[in-house]
């Protein structure tokens, strides 16, 4: 094949992907930054640069940074402990015991539903009083909480939710890691003597170690990007306890109009992640070295 | 088998039931709400008689015929499309090795880390200015040109060797005989787990749905049942429940029954 043949014919199968890519990822990546820095249009003013006075605000707003450690809580909170369930389900599964598809099943299910349904199942949860919880509570003779409405337990509980939800899913990536094992490793360390625990900690783990961090970044990116469930449950509130970057996005932009702010706050959004994914690449970069 | 070793085995076994029970529990007790009466649902009344009355309940309520179709209509236009311009720039990337094509594929991994979601007002702007608010081609647009599928092809296509192209070189297979005969054939498996992810995440997509739909023309089922659901609208539980099981059936069906087709094209796209 000539090289200039090679290059138009090259140039035309990337062209339509190339369009969209630039029209819907690169383009507004680019307008959004523009759009922070200039201060919003009305009928009675145009728009004037304004540099990053809406950076200034941003840094100055006591929701931003109440939205932006919710955000960092829920991370906490419901990556190690999705993590660890994920690792003892796949261990689970990845056994030969009995009623393996029906675990499995049960285990995978709630990740193939959307956030919203899950959401709906479980307001009637954390219902105060008639929900299931408060229900229970009663049986043992414990006072009942509005689990969602007080500010100190809507976040957990919505950690709560978000583990159920996302647990299944770090298990595939588990089981797909814990196949890669090869099971003469198993045999020896029985030949040894070495105890489950022992194997599992010196052998398993450490073996893992890259789908652990795959996981970890995923996870932490999700954190970010899911926020269906406030509108059913919460709607962020009470008092923002439960409010989230993306949702506070979604209100600045198409509840109270305030199109610099919301560019500001998703060019923060946009960093933060953006460094998460470069740490990524460096990480397993890192990895792909020392095997 | 030792005495000690029995007794291990069967407490994790149960271990592993009680934790499969918490994880599928939620749900079986939605299911089992949707068949009762809100008033039996809430007393947890378990040989209360059965009923469809929530069904028929939700259904008059909210139109979940149309947004069934809708999320049909959505997903069937966002995964061919996702296929067939991800597999053009794929082959472009592993065949044609154009120049300049390191920054282009850079250029498309940005898309990985700054996924649609996050761009909603400025998407909302470049569709409002093309008029397509409210549509479902408008819904679906920003995610046609998907990195993710690109990167999977990408790979799938490079893991094929030189020489089958070559015979179909010497064949007389034309570029596109050549991509259509002996690289998408072989990159099937691909295909497939992609085509389950995308699936999945499409029909469970909500918060860019919203934003873009203000119809009942438009509405997929996450958003339908968003708005049916939002606190101010106080609908009864179990209607509710109803509601939800309508919404998630035809996906959680699909998955109940190639649950391992599923299972394997989530650990596929995963590992890469």
């Amino acid at each position: 094949m000539k090289d200039s043949t090679r290059n138009i014919q090259g140039w035309l199968l990337f062209t339509p992907a190339a369009i969209l890519l630039l029209a819907f990822t690169h383009y507004p990546t680019i307008t959004t930054f523009f759009q922070s820095l200039y201060t919003n249009k009305s009928i009675i003013r145009p728009r004037r640069f304004s540099g990053i006075e809406a950076y200034e605000s941003m840094f100055s707003d006591p929701i931003f940074w109440k939205v932006f450690v919710n955000n960092m809580w829920l991370a906490v909170g419901t990556i190690p402990t999705s993590i660890g369930i994920a690792i003892i389900m796949a261990l689970i599964v990845n056994k030969a015991i009995p009623g393996r598809g029906f675990l499995r099943m049960a285990y995978f299910t709630p990740t193939m539903l959307p956030m919203i349904a899950v959401a709906n199942i479980w307001l009637f949860f954390y219902a105060p009083d008639i929900g299931l919880i408060d229900k229970v509570l009663e049986v043992f003779g414990f006072e009942g909480n509005n689990w969602l409405g007080n500010p100190s337990t809507v976040l957990p509980s919505i950690i709560v939710m978000t583990v159920w939800k996302e647990a299944g899913l770090f298990m595939v990536f588990y089981l797909a890691g814990l196949q890669t094992i090869s099971p003469e490793l198993e045999e020896a360390a029985k030949l040894e003597g070495s105890s489950r625990w022992n194997y599992f900690w010196r052998i398993q783990f450490p073996l893992l170690l890259p789908t652990t961090l795959f996981v970890l970044i995923n996870a932490f990116l999700n954190s970010f990007k899911l926020v269906d469930h406030l509108f059913v449950l919460t709607k962020g509130g009470p008092d923002n306890a439960s409010n989230l970057i993306l949702y506070y996005i979604y209100e600045t932009a198409f509840s109270f109009l305030d199109i610099s702010y919301a560019s500001a706050l998703t060019i923060f959004l946009l960093a933060l992640l953006a460094l998460t994914a470069l740490a990524q690449f460096f990480f397993l970069d890192r990895r792909t070295h020392y095997r | 088998m030792t005495y000690r070793n029995r007794i291990q085995t069967s407490v994790e076994l149960i271990g592993a039931y009680i934790l499969a029970g918490f994880w599928i529990l939620p749900l079986l007790y939605a299911f089992w709400a949707a068949f009762h009466s809100s008033s039996d649902a809430m007393h947890f009344d378990i040989f209360s008689p059965l009923t469809l009355d929530n069904f028929r309940e939700a259904w008059s309520q909210a139109p979940f015929a149309r947004f069934s179709l809708n999320t049909f209509l959505l997903v069937s236009f966002i995964l061919p499309g996702q296929l067939l311009i991800s597999t053009l720039a794929a082959y472009a990337f592993v065949r044609f090795k154009f120049t300049g094509a390191n920054v282009a594929f850079a250029l498309v991994l940005v898309q990985l880390m700054i996924t649609p979601e996050i761009l909603i007002v400025q998407n909302y702007v470049t569709l409002s200015k093309l008029s397509l608010v409210d549509t479902i081609s408008g819904m679906g647009l920003p995610y046609i040109a998907s990195a993710f599928c690109i990167f999977l092809l990408r790979q799938a296509f490079k893991s094929i060797p030189k020489e089958l192209e070559d015979a179909a070189e010497l064949e007389g297979c034309g570029t596109m005989s050549i991509l259509w005969k002996v690289y998408v054939p072989l990159a099937t498996p691909t295909y497939i787990a992609f085509s389950l992810v995308s699936v999945s995440h499409h029909w469970n997509n909500f918060l860019w749905p919203l934003i873009i739909s203000n119809s009942v023309e438009t509405r997929p089922l996450t958003v339908g049942l968003g708005i049916f659901a939002a606190p101010e609208s106080g609908v009864e539980w179990s209607i509710l429940s109803a509601a939800t099981l309508m919404s998630v059936a035809p996906l959680l069906i699909a998955f109940l029954i190639f649950q391992k087709q599923f299972v394997q094209s989530f650990m596929q796209a995963g590992i890469k």
